[in-house]
């Protein structure tokens, strides 16, 4: 058989380099529901669980364990467990039903009911769900900042920009290991340059992690990661014990915490014993509360195209979000990992997050291109900056990514930059250039540093440690080197690990210095008019991009140039037969002066006269007053004309040939690409029009083609007609017009 | 005027008078000036136990049972070395220890280190690793 050509031509799209796989339970394979997950079920014997999801004590793996030990509340399990899927899944998204009561449902529900429960929602009643069940009231956003040189006046200056974008946190890794105190203190610094109350991370190893964490140069860390069957648990070398113990050993030095889960991380680590994607990530995440964790990075996160190459994948991700907000957890939702070759695909996965906000709507925005991101992430990226913020202005949704202006971004990048500079001038560390500090200011990526001595740089950031140190050491450097506010800042950091305020649910530090958590700022969506709603001064600010034109001042130039028309008298109807009327709209070379591609008006009036004596008619102008519409101005023209033949032209360059005997909307030729036209476009009308005129037999013009002209020029289109209609004079009669002489 | 963990929150902007460093500077006193001054140290500018004890409350307050827990478990581990916090990680981390071993981790955090909750969670750990078979394997005795 041969290949149809548009099966081919579909092959090629980027979209077809990822497999779609149908469901094999077996491996893992499937989305949610699974044929092997268990049946709900809760046994109780007197403050003993005997038997949860079907499987009795005695045969508990360690993870069922844990969930009996401290995930289960049993004053509330036999009432909640007594409930139905369908009752519990229908106050999910009842607005009557707060999230308060929702909550404390969830504490005694078990995985298999769990996860059964929102299965029943469909996508958009999950979105609902997850806005209604949030933990923080409004939602916020995190970054990542790396790059592959792992320059530190690029990492200050990204963090810097993260922060004055609006990101309260900021995460940072490393492409070498020993190189991540410097990376943490490039970030702290830039991060504090641009918003002080950032809070920032280096995901490394956990004891390294710590260590950075204690000198003061890291305050949250999110690199716990759970999976929800024991032999995986296993081979990630943890148990929910050890995962638990390391969460309290954080939180003793100040640390915020929250764990990573995700779907289809057992199958792809061989162990899913068979198990659904959805069902696995609510045993991951029952443990995840019961651990005392104040919330999650989920959303199958780096196995998302895994996810998303079983049916309902994108679905499951959802459900795995709104899990997470139902049992009173942060969720920081993914979005990070690349989900797909295709900017479709993408985009539709990521409105499940966006529309309804989490209270991370991603787990790490690359605020630098993709080509620097070391998470081998960049779903979103430095490029995508506009599309996320026209995206948020076009749904009036907060996804808590702010327009900052490129003269200010420029200053804060530089400024943090030289910040950087200073701490690394004050601790003795391999300098950082003034060239470096204006390449990192400006850059597209590290490929515009220059390159450092990364012998020399390893070496200070061995000193880090083993001198620890510390946070405040950073501050002294750049208060000594007249960057007393960035000090001010790190210091005001210190001050939060002493107040421990951020380790509540959901906590992140407001530009003053105060914490906004799910304790103080809690959710309280209970339909319409409640909950965070993008409006006010926030709303102007996340309406008002940088590139935003006034309406007003864009036509305002449009009246440039000599007028070229003088207006004669009252027009009357000609009796040549080879006439051919040039009926112009009312502001035509007068308060317009050019087509909408440019095109003097003047010139286009001769382009068009000229085609028409050309083919042997003889042209006549007339302004059109009465009206705007292309149609009539055409229809009126041909009215006039001795041989019933006109030329319509708006101003904005639109034309149409018209004959008297026809109806107004209907017509010979018309010609709506105006942004196409050139002036041989109009001489080609105007020979076609005297073609008409002369009764000869005409081919139409070509017709030309652009569909993207009218996403591109609707705007400068309406603007342009709302002045062709300004100037129409109510009833007035045709008057002709006798072109200028060309100087 | 006593501590109420339903409204205190946050300590830092709502209760600074309850919070201080380790050695018992006051949250305001932690400034650049005094940075400045001298009297900051880096080792001094953490959460006391008493401070995250606090933070336990304010969970508790709100209903988040296993965070306040953790929490608390926090506020114990507050005081405990950093090379021990981590030697205590390893020890939990699966085949790594025998029961013998946690129980000597949990004696020894019930007393020395005054740590009576996290010595109960190394227990119940204990007791899980043995019916699941991850504590350490037997090594061959000669």
């Amino acid at each position: 058989m041969p290949r149809s050509k548009r099966f081919l031509s579909r092959e090629g799209r980027e979209l077809r380099r990822e497999l779609l796989i149908s469901p094999a339970p077996e491996l893992g394979l499937v989305a949610m529901n699974g044929p092997n997950d268990p049946e709900p079920g809760l046994e109780l014997a007197g403050d003993r669980i005997v038997s949860l999801d079907g499987r009795a004590e005695a045969d508990f793996d360690s993870l069922d364990w844990f969930v009996a030990r401290y995930g289960i509340d049993f004053e509330v399990a036999e009432e909640a467990m007594a409930r139905s899927d369908d009752e519990l899944a229908r106050m999910l998204v009842d607005i009557d039903v707060p999230r308060a009561e929702l909550v404390r449902l969830s504490r005694g529900l078990t995985p298999a009911r769990l996860a059964r429960v929102v299965s029943q929602l469909d996508p958009v009643e999950m979105m609902f769900a997850l806005k209604k069940l949030r933990a923080r009231r409004a939602p916020a956003n995190q970054a990542h900042v790396t790059n592959l040189k792992e320059n530190p006046a690029l990492l200050a200056a990204d963090a810097a920009e993260a922060a004055a974008r609006g990101f309260a946190e900021v995460e940072t890794t490393v492409g070498v290991s020993r190189y991540a105190p410097l990376n943490a203190i490039a970030v702290l610094v830039g991060s504090q340059t641009g918003r002080p109350g950032v809070m920032t991370q280096c995901a490394v190893e956990e004891r390294r992690n710590l260590q950075l964490a204690i000198q003061g140069l890291v305050t949250y860390a999110e690199t716990l990661s759970v999976y929800g069957t024991e032999p995986v648990f296993v081979d990630g070398d943890d148990t929910p014990w050890s995962k638990a113990f390391l969460a309290s050993a954080y939180a003793s030095r100040g640390v915020k915490v929250r764990f990573t889960s995700g779907g289809g991380s057992e199958a792809l680590m061989g162990r899913s014993e068979g198990k659904s994607m959805l069902y696995l990530e609510a045993r991951c995440l029952s443990l995840i509360r019961a651990a005392g964790s104040q919330g999650v990075q989920n959303g199958s996160i780096s196995c998302v195209a895994l996810a998303l190459s079983v049916p309902a994948g994108v679905r499951e991700i959802l459900a795995e979000n709104l899990l997470a907000a139902w049992l009173d957890l942060e969720v920081a939702s993914g979005n990070d990992a690349i989900a797909s070759h295709s900017e479709i695909r993408k985009t539709a996965k990521l409105m499940g997050q966006f529309l309804p906000g989490t209270d991370f709507v991603t787990s790490g925005y690359s605020v630098m291109p993709r080509y620097d991101n070391m998470f081998g992430g960049g779903n979103y990226d430095a490029d995508d900056l506009d599309e996320w913020l026209t995206m948020q202005r076009d749904w009036q949704v907060d996804a808590a990514i702010e327009p900052v202006a490129e003269d200010e971004l420029v200053r804060v990048r530089d400024k943090a930059a030289r910040a950087v500079q200073a701490v690394f001038a004050g601790l003795g560390f391999p300098a950082v250039t003034d060239e470096e500090v204006e390449a990192a200011t400006y850059a597209l990526d590290s490929r515009d540093l220059p390159d450092r001595d990364r012998a020399a740089d390893v070496a200070a950031a061995d000193r880090v440690l083993g001198e620890r140190i510390s946070g405040l050491d950073v501050a002294r450097a750049l208060d000594e080197r007249g960057f007393a506010d960035v000090a001010e800042a790190i210091v005001g950091m210190q001050q939060q690990r002493v107040s421990a305020d951020y380790l509540q649910t959901a906590a992140i530090i407001e530009p003053g210095g105060t914490v906004s958590s799910a304790v103080n700022d809690p959710n309280r969506y209970e339909g319409p008019g409640t909950g965070y709603r993008l409006e006010g001064e926030r709303w102007q600010l996340l309406q008002k991009l940088p590139h935003e034109l006034d309406p007003r001042a864009l036509t305002g130039a449009a009246a440039k140039g000599n007028r070229q028309v003088n207006e004669v008298h009252v027009a009357k109807i000609g009796d040549r037969s080879d006439e051919v009327v040039i009926a112009v709209g009312p502001a035509f070379a007068d308060g317009l002066r050019e087509t909408i591609n440019g095109l003097d008006h003047g010139e286009v009036l001769r382009a068009i006269a000229d085609g028409v004596r050309e083919a042997g008619g003889e042209p006549r102008l007339v302004r059109v007053r009465r009206i705007s519409d292309v149609a009539f101005i055409g229809h009126d023209g041909a009215c006039l004309s001795g041989s019933g033949i006109a030329i319509g032209l708006q101003s904005k360059g639109t034309a149409v040939i018209h004959r008297a005997d026809l109806q107004p909307l209907d017509n010979l030729e018309l010609f709506g690409m105006s942004p196409l036209y050139s002036l041989e476009s109009y001489r080609a009308m105007g020979r076609n029009a005297a073609g008409y005129a002369l009764g000869h037999a005409v081919g139409p013009v070509p017709t030309m083609m652009d569909n993207f002209a009218r996403a591109k020029l609707i705007v400068r289109t309406t603007l342009l007609h709302a002045r062709e209609t300004e100037a129409i004079v109510e009833g007035a009669p045709p008057v002709e017009l006798a072109l200028t002489e060309v100087p | 005027m006593a501590f109420d963990p339903g409204n205190d929150y946050p300590l830092g902007s709502r209760r600074p008078d309850l919070v201080t460093t380790p050695s018992g500077l006051a949250l305001e006193d932690v400034t650049l000036e005094a940075l400045r001054d001298g009297r900051l140290d880096a080792d001094d500018l953490r959460a006391t136990p008493e401070t995250l004890r606090r933070q336990a409350q304010i969970a508790l307050a709100a209903g988040r049972k296993p965070l306040a827990d953790n929490l608390a478990r926090a506020a114990e581990l507050a005081t405990v070395p950093h090379e021990t916090i981590l030697e205590i990680y390893t020890a939990l981390r699966p085949h790594r220890s025998s029961a013998a071993e946690l129980e000597a981790w949990a004696a020894r955090l019930e007393g020395e280190l005054a740590a009576p909750l996290t010595a109960a969670f190394v227990r119940e750990a204990a007791e899980v690793y043995g019916k699941r078979g991850q504590l350490a394997r037997e090594r061959a005795t000669v």
